[in-house]
Parts: structure tokens; sequence; C-alpha cells
């Protein structure tokens, strides 16, 4: 599913197809803390600004960056430096 | 007729081809990429620091920009994500005028913009009429989108070296890389070496 264009970001949606490559479950679901400002929401509820040389996905309370994907032919480099936490809903 | 001959003037090539970087599109569009959202910076609030490796700082204020002379490039740009557009005209200042009177032993430069970008080049690289501080473009005032007030050009290298929305060079004894470079790009980033990730 591709996230609603709202200006010049995407909603955090659009990190589930590019995440899928690199975590077993979706963590679109999860519920991820601001490092900059201790928000905690769903990772689908953050900014993502796709037209750039990486996805860069902002806190919608600070905007800071609370995750950074980049893609090269041959590997993933992931930065949660923003995320202080991840919540990933799994079976009781 | 100089000694130089016409031999030695370069490749051949077709009339009306264009000889672009590796891996590289042509482009007649401006497209707009960004991290985040659009600073706008007011010009009363405007200035650009230069910090060197003993904590030393250089400012100017937008009115100090605009008394330096102006030069008027007109240079081809390459972006990582392979789109290039040629003979883009702009006006700015050298970076030559501004560092010239700054005493540094720093080989690096890491530059910042409004809104928290950075990245990092050589400072021989920011230096002898390759780099600008530009805030015009095709004749008109630097839009926000495409970094204006103010962005630093330096079109030798990947696009994502000239920061939008300039605001600090930080100058280095040691290389530090910058938001990209931290997240797989290229340290250097030369567009006809293809340096476009590390290990390119």
């Amino acid at each position: 599913m591709t996230g609603e264009r709202i200006d010049d970001y995407l909603d955090g949606n659009d990190l589930a197809g590019p995440l899928a490559e690199l975590f077993a479950v979706d963590v679109t679901v999860a519920t991820g803390r601001c490092a900059s400002c201790g928000l905690a929401g769903p990772v689908a509820m953050l900014r993502v600004y796709p037209h750039a040389p990486g996805l860069v996905a902002r806190c919608p309370g600070c905007e800071e960056v609370m995750l950074r994907l980049v893609r090269t032919p041959d590997r993933a480099y992931l930065d949660l430096r923003g995320m202080l936490t991840l919540a990933i809903p799994l079976p009781a | 007729m100089g000694i130089v001959s016409p031999g030695f003037r370069g490749r051949r090539r077709p009339a009306g081809a264009t000889e672009l970087p590796p891996g590289q599109y042509l482009t007649e569009d401006f497209p707009v990429l960004s991290a985040g959202p659009t600073p706008r910076v007011p010009l009363d609030r405007w200035e650009l620091l230069v910090t060197t490796e003993t904590d030393q700082q250089y400012r100017w204020t937008w009115s100090e920009l605009m008394s330096l002379p102006t030069e008027s490039p007109v240079v081809d740009l390459h972006c990582v994500t392979k789109w290039s557009k040629l003979a883009t005209a702009w006006e700015g200042v050298s970076l030559d005028a501004l560092l010239g009177g700054v005493e540094t032993a720093a080989e690096y430069a890491l530059v910042s913009s409004y809104g928290g970008y950075t990245t990092n080049l050589p400072l021989a690289d920011l230096l002898d009429g390759r780099a600008w501080i530009a805030f015009r473009y095709d004749g008109r005032d630097l839009v926000p989108e495409h970094g204006g007030p103010a962005r630093l050009l330096v079109p030798h290298l990947y696009l994502w070296k000239s920061a939008k929305w300039v605001r600090g060079i930080r100058l280095l004894v040691r290389d530090r890389p910058g938001f990209w470079e931290t997240a797989g790009y290229h340290d250097y980033g030369d567009p006809w070496r293809e340096q476009r990730y590390q290990g390119d």
C-alpha cells in the first residue's frame, strides 16, 4: 500500500516494503519512541521523505530524523539513532 | 597556431552528443530532492559561520555576503540518483573569497545547513575556483526548494555535497562523515569515477 502524499512527504506506510526486506515482522505497526522529543507512536505515522538519496523518516512531533535507510546494490544501511525504542507486537 | 596539437584536445564525439558521467541520464527539468522539511530563513537572520580546527570563528551576515565580489559559474550538475542537468547558470561568491583570510591547517570540511543536514569533503575541493556560496539561479533569487537563500555549489562532486540552505563550514584535521556519508554514501563522491557508495 502506498502512503498518502502530504505536501512533500509520505506517511510511514511507505516504509513497509523497504523494511520487509530486512525484518521478519511488519515494523510499520511497531511503536517507535523519538529519541529527541520522546513522542511515541506507530512507525506508520512517521513522515517519510522519499525524494532523496535514501529514505528519511521523521518524527511527526518535532521533525527530527528517527530512521534512515539507504539501499545500495549489495547492502542496506539502517540508522535508528533517532529511535529510542521500537516496541514490536508479537504473539503472546 | 599554438604548440599543442589539436589532436590532444580530447575524445572526438558525434555532433549533438552529450557526454555524461557513467550511469547518469540527462534531464531538462530540475528535480527537487530533500531529506526533510524546507527551511525558510529570513535574510536578516541568515548567517554563514566558518569555524576552524582551533574554534576560531568567522561570520558573514547576508549584507556582508552581498558586498563580496560575485561570480557567475555555468556548470553541469550530477545527482547520485542518476540525473544530470547541464549548463546551469548560477551567481554566487567563490569560497576562495570567503576562506582566503581564514587561518587554518585543516584538510577537511564538514558543511552544515539550516535544518540540520551535513556533508563532508576535503577542504581543497572548496578552493581554486571550484566551489561557491550560490544565491541566484537562472537569473533569479534562489528559491527555498533549491536551497535558497543560499546553498553550497560544488559541481565537480555529486550534488548531495552541494548542501542546500548552507549555514556553516567546520574545518577539521580529520575527516568526519556527514548525513549521507554515515549512511553508506561515498566520502568523496566523484561522478566521473562513479563514487556513489562506500567502497566504489
